[in-house]
Order: structure tokens, then C-alpha cells, then sequence
């Protein structure tokens, strides 16, 4: 089959690969409809996640028809149209039992989750396509993909929903929601949002479901401000304004309750903090990059709620661990727990209560995913989603 | 689905002759270890494999590695699996078969850490249902170990917490040590993730495995 391999920093190729078999009973071979490059993604694509090896097959947001089923799935069979969960999860350990997916005790293989638990004390579940760390599954930016614990994970979608519409149940849309959930949003409440990627923007759209009184949304690049404006967000656009200064402004000196970090460890921005980390990040002495972080927890109001759906992966240092303990902050986060939020967003999708298409800017054939990647990661105001379709002939693009 | 590695021979020869010094310093180190107070101060609650070097390490008489996993499945039925010896290579990556002789004996078949097999008997020393397992080698068994494999409740109904406990002489003395820590089949790395395996077992009904295939490896 020919699948998106990731081959080393900004290197990123269509090859020819082995197609995927079933290894275990639970598992499913999905044949991929369409498969989206995230932006966490873009992290591997630039070289700063550790544990990548050159032939890795790469995407975790992906859906499609099921081909195969192993002997012990008695719940999918073929000819089913599933979206597939991001996050590999067994369903049957401690965590599972209590909804929390992403710390699946069971779904990073036995040697591989050493490296987790050196790096994190825990090991943390299996994911598609993101590092040996995360177990070293193939992804789905491909024809076809080996789906472990199929019995638990995919959900099937009705026939009369586009992929377009659902596509993102695999990891954003749960992800913004998640990230809006975890800001525990009452009455009257300002929520600030930094990075107005597909995270942001679904986040702002959750939290706006979930009754924020206003979301004030962050970024730099126009157009993305723009989405955020049309879903009912105030922006500050941190080349024209003092981010600290101008939401203190808009909530009348008080602060937001609630701030989200939907950018992560890759924080662009050119605060002297930023250059800072950059070249420490550069001279490998820290791993990421927090600027916003530092930025919203500063921001944030006494005992307000900070949420950062945005991916870490290894040391930070100057933590602002003052501001965060003297104002009584909760900091709440982790990889998303995707299988607990499917079918109740699924149902807002059909209820037409929330929109994911808007988002898409660009639909290429996998073969064209270099190219996708590129526009990604260097034409971010015009880019805000990249959807390929294995599907689809060269010469569709 | 059981694989194993088949990368042996001159690589790891080569490692362990290059240990050589090292495992010497080690040596000594251990020496000096050992005229060291061997008892915690103060009170201390934690199991002995859990402590510092110097409060009780004995590395004459070999090693000792300890672990201990949570399986969410009722004590009785870890219990049953467990005492089924000939199930082991199933989650033990470097065992390639146990035979039980009779009720209380055994026949190991291991790979050892120079890419030879290691033949042993075992006998079972204590076995209370549902409680506790363990074992002996033979006197003269190439890898002399004992262990201990208790069961107890998980607090909150989480299921039973397994503790096992192992001593062995290292193939090959400390030098065989370090070269089979170099390839990741030291015990104590070993031990945690047989342990991860059987619980896979137990919870999932599989292991997990990234292979794409059946012609890949578990990798």
C-alpha cells in the first residue's frame, strides 16, 4: 500500500509499504477515506519529538470503511464507516473503566512503554503514528491501518454524514471540548484562548456551547482570527497588542477565569522569554517551549482554571510555579480521553449544534501529503486544515 | 504472536570482554558496599528491593529484583493463571519453555544473556492458593534462583496487586550482568515487562503489539 513516512526533520515522503495484517484478535483493518494532518503533527515534522525512527508511518486523525475483522471484535464488521480514536485504548484496565483513555495501562507494548515511564514515572497509552514513545504504531496517513482494541475505539457514523462533517471526532473536536471542560466554565465567565489552530477554535466553540459569557481568542495570523471573530470570539492579535495589558483591559482589570494554552511546545513569538528557550531548545538543554504557558498563567485571574490541551513532551524551566501557587490556580490537562466524548459530539454534529467543516481549507490525495505538510507548517494563515484522501487519483490535486 | 531476538553472539561477546574493567570497579564498589550499615535507619515501610544500594544489597550472593503491577482481575483467577507454569513463555520474552515434572517440579528452558539457552529443574518451595508461590532451583543449576510471587486484594476493589520477588545468580557474574543490562535483558527490566504482559493477558485478552503483520517482529 503507499502510506505518508516520515523519513527525518522536514522530510516527509509517499512510500510503498507492507499492508497491514490482523496480529490480535481485537484488532480491525480500516481501509482510510480520509485522514487530516494535525498540528501536533507538525511537532514530529520538525524534528521535536524524540523518539521518531526514518520508514515510521504518520497520522492519528483518520476514518474509513472497515475491511477486516479480527475473530474477538464481535462489535464492528465489514463494510462499516468509522471514525477511529487517535488515542489506543483497552477498555478493560483501571483507567479505561474510569474514562481515562489516554492513561490506558495496557495499549503501549510492553517494551516500549519503558521509555514513558523513565520520562513521565507512568507509561502512557498507545497512539497512532506519534514516536516509540507512544508505542510506535503505524498511523493512518495511509491506504490502509491496523487497528488495535477495535472493539473499543472506532465509532460508526451514519451514512447520510459526510466525512468532512465527522472526521474530526478522531482527536480535535474531542480535544477542544475537552480542553473547554477542563476550564469548568460558570456563568458569567471569560475564557482566553492562545493559538486559534483547529484546537483553539473548537475550544472557543466549546466553550462558548458550555456558556462562557465571552472567549477572547489569541494568535497572530489574520485569518485564523478572522475563523475565531466568525464563532463568536473576541481577538487580540499579539503583533498589535500587549497580550497581558489587553486582557486585563476587556475584563475589567479582573483577568480571565479560565485560560487555554492550544499552542504547546512549539510557542512562536519573539518575547525575550521565547528567544530564551529558543536557543536552549536549540542547544537540546530544554525540550519545550512554554511561552504561552507562562504567559496565561500570568494572565489568568486569582483562583482561576488554566487548561492546556496543547502537547508537551518532555522539561520546562522557569515554570512561573509563583504566580501559579500565590493566585491558587488548577491546572488541568493530558491527552485526550477521545472514546468518552464520540457518540455525545457525534450527536451534536447531527443536531447541527456544532460545525467542523468551516475548517478545512485544502483536500489533497495522499499522494500530494508532502505538500500538505509544507503548506502546513509554512503557510499557517491560509492553512488552518489539511485533509488527504487516499481515495482520490494524482491527478485529482 | 511469541517472538524472540536472534541478534546474539560475537556483538555481545564483544561487550562483555569490554566490560571486563568496569564490571571490576563494580566489583570493589560492592566490596565497600557491603562493610556499610546493611539495616535502613530509622523506620522504613517499603519493600527491601526498593532500597538504596548501600541499605541492603548483598551482590555476593547475586541479585535481587523486585516489582510489583496491579492486575484488574480478582485475586483467585491470577492466582490459577500464574500457578500455570507452561504459560509463561507466553509473556516471558526469554522463556523458551517450562515442563511441569510433577507437582512441584519443573523444567526451564531460558535464553541467557550471551545468546546460549540455559537448562534448570525448579522446585516449588511454599504454594498457598490464591496467596503465594515460590520457588527454588536446583543447587546446581546453571542460573541458581529462587523467588517469591505473592497475591494480595488492590485496595478501592482495583483488582490484586502481584509482588514478585527473584534472586539469581547472573550468568556470568557481574560482567554477564551489565553486558545483558546493555541488551535490555536485565532482570530487573525483564521482570517489569513480563509482569506488563501478564497483566495485558489478564485485562485484554492479548498482548499489545505495534506489528503491523504476522511476518514483522513485536516490535
Amino acid at each position: 500500500m503507499r502510506a505518508l513516512v516520515w523519513h527525518g526533520k522536514h522530510d516527509v515522503r509517499v512510500d510503498t509499504v507492507d499492508d497491514p495484517e490482523i496480529v490480535n484478535p481485537r484488532d480491525a483493518i480500516i481501509k482510510i477515506t480520509s485522514t487530516a494532518i494535525c498540528g501536533s503533527d507538525l511537532h514530529l515534522y520538525d524534528g521535536v519529538i524524540p523518539t521518531m525512527r526514518p520508514g515510521d508511518i504518520l497520522g492519528h486523525e483518520f476514518m474509513g470503511e472497515v475491511v477486516e475483522v479480527g475473530k474477538g471484535n464481535t462489535r464492528l464488521k465489514k463494510g462499516d464507516r468509522v471514525v477511529v480514536p487517535f488515542v489506543i485504548a483497552c477498555g478493560k484496565c483501571f483507567f479505561c473503566e474510569k474514562q481515562q483513555y489516554s492513561a490506558c495501562d495496557n495499549s503501549n507494548p510492553a517494551d516500549k512503554a519503558d521509555m514513558s515511564q523513565m520520562l513521565y514515572g507512568h507509561q502512557m497509552a498507545g497512539l497512532f503514528g506519534y514516536s516509540h514513545l507512544t508505542g510506535g504504531y503505524a498511523g493512518g496517513q495511509a491506504e490502509y491501518v491496523r487497528v488495535p482494541y477495535s472493539d473499543i475505539g472506532p465509532i460508526v457514523v451514519p451514512d447520510d454524514l459526510e466525512d468532512d462533517e465527522v472526521l474530526f471526532l478522531s482527536d480535535i473536536l474531542p480535544t477542544g471540548w475537552m480542553a473547554a471542560e477542563n476550564c469548568e466554565i460558570e456563568e458569567g465567565d471569560t475564557v482566553a484562548v492562545w493559538g486559534c489552530g483547529p484546537v483553539g477554535l473548537f475550544a472557543i466553540q466549546s466553550a462558548l456551547i458550555m456558556g462562557a459569557e465571552q472567549v477572547i481568542a489569541i494568535d497572530h495570523y489574520p485569518h485564523r482570527l478572522e475563523l475565531a471573530r466568525k464563532l463568536g470570539a473576541k481577538v487580540i492579535n499579539y503583533k498589535n497588542a500587549r497580550v497581558y495589558e489587553a486582557l486585563m483591559e476587556m475584563t475589567g482589570g479582573i483577568g480571565p477565569d479560565a485560560v487555554i494554552d492550544a499552542v504547546g511546545l512549539e510557542s512562536h513569538g519573539f518575547a525575550p522569554d521565547n528567544l530564551y528557550d529558543y536557543a536552549k531548545q536549540t542547544l537540546k538543554l530544554e525540550t519545550d517551549r512554554p511561552h504561552v504557558l507562562r504567559q496565561a498563567i500570568y494572565a489568568c485571574r486569582k483562583g482561576g482554571r488554566v487548561s492546556v490541551p496543547g502537547v508537551y513532551g518532555g522539561f520546562v524551566d522557569k515554570f512561573p510555579v509563583g504566580a501559579f501557587m500565590q493566585k491558587g490556580l488548577t491546572l488541568r490537562t493530558g491527552q485526550t480521553h477521545v472514546q468518552k466524548y464520540l457518540a455525545p459530539l457525534l450527536e451534536m454534529i447531527r443536531e447541527r449544534k456544532i460545525d467542523t467543516t468551516f475548517l478545512i481549507s485544502h483536500r489533497l490525495p495522499l499522494e500530494q501529503g508532502p505538500d500538505g505538510y509544507r503548506k502546513f507548517a509554512f503557510e499557517q494563515n491560509d492553512t488552518t486544515k489539511v485533509v488527504l484522501k487516499p481515495g482520490w487519483e494524482k491527478s485529482n490535486g | 504472536m511469541h517472538h524472540r531476538h536472534h541478534n546474539h553472539g560475537a556483538g555481545r561477546a564483544l561487550a562483555a570482554g569490554m566490560l571486563g574493567a568496569a564490571a571490576g570497579a563494580i566489583v570493589l564498589m560492592a566490596a565497600r558496599s557491603m562493610m556499610r550499615d546493611n539495616h535502613p535507619m530509622g523506620p522504613e515501610d517499603s519493600p527491601r528491593h526498593a532500597w538504596r544500594r548501600r541499605a541492603g544489597r548483598r551482590w555476593r550472593e547475586g541479585a535481587v529484583v523486585g516489582r510489583s503491577i496491579t492486575v484488574n482481575a480478582p485475586r483467585e483467577e491470577v492466582y490459577s493463571r500464574w500457578r500455570d507454569f507452561s504459560t509463561f513463555p507466553n509473556f516471558m520474552e526469554n522463556v523458551v519453555s517450562v515442563t511441569p515434572l510433577d507437582q512441584t517440579r519443573s523444567r526451564w528452558v531460558i535464553e541467557g544473556p550471551a545468546g546460549s539457552t540455559v537448562e534448570f529443574e525448579t522446585r516449588i518451595t511454599e504454594d498457598r492458593p490464591n496467596e503465594l508461590i515460590a520457588w527454588e532451583s536446583d543447587e546446581d543449576a546453571e542460573v541458581r534462583n529462587s523467588g517469591r510471587v505473592t497475591f494480595r486484594d488492590a485496595p478501592g476493589g482495583r483488582g490484586t496487586e502481584i509482588e514478585a520477588v527473584i534472586a539469581y545468580d547472573p550468568p556470568g557474574g557481574a560482567v554477564g550482568r551489565m553486558a545483558a543490562k546493555l541488551f535490555q535483558k536485565e532482570p530487573g527490566v525483564q521482570a517489569k515487562r513480563e509482569l506488563r504482559r501478564f497483566k495485558q493477558l489478564m485485562e485484554t485478552g492479548e498482548i499489545s503489539t505495534a506489528a503491523s503483520g504476522s511476518a514483522s517482529s513485536r516490535a
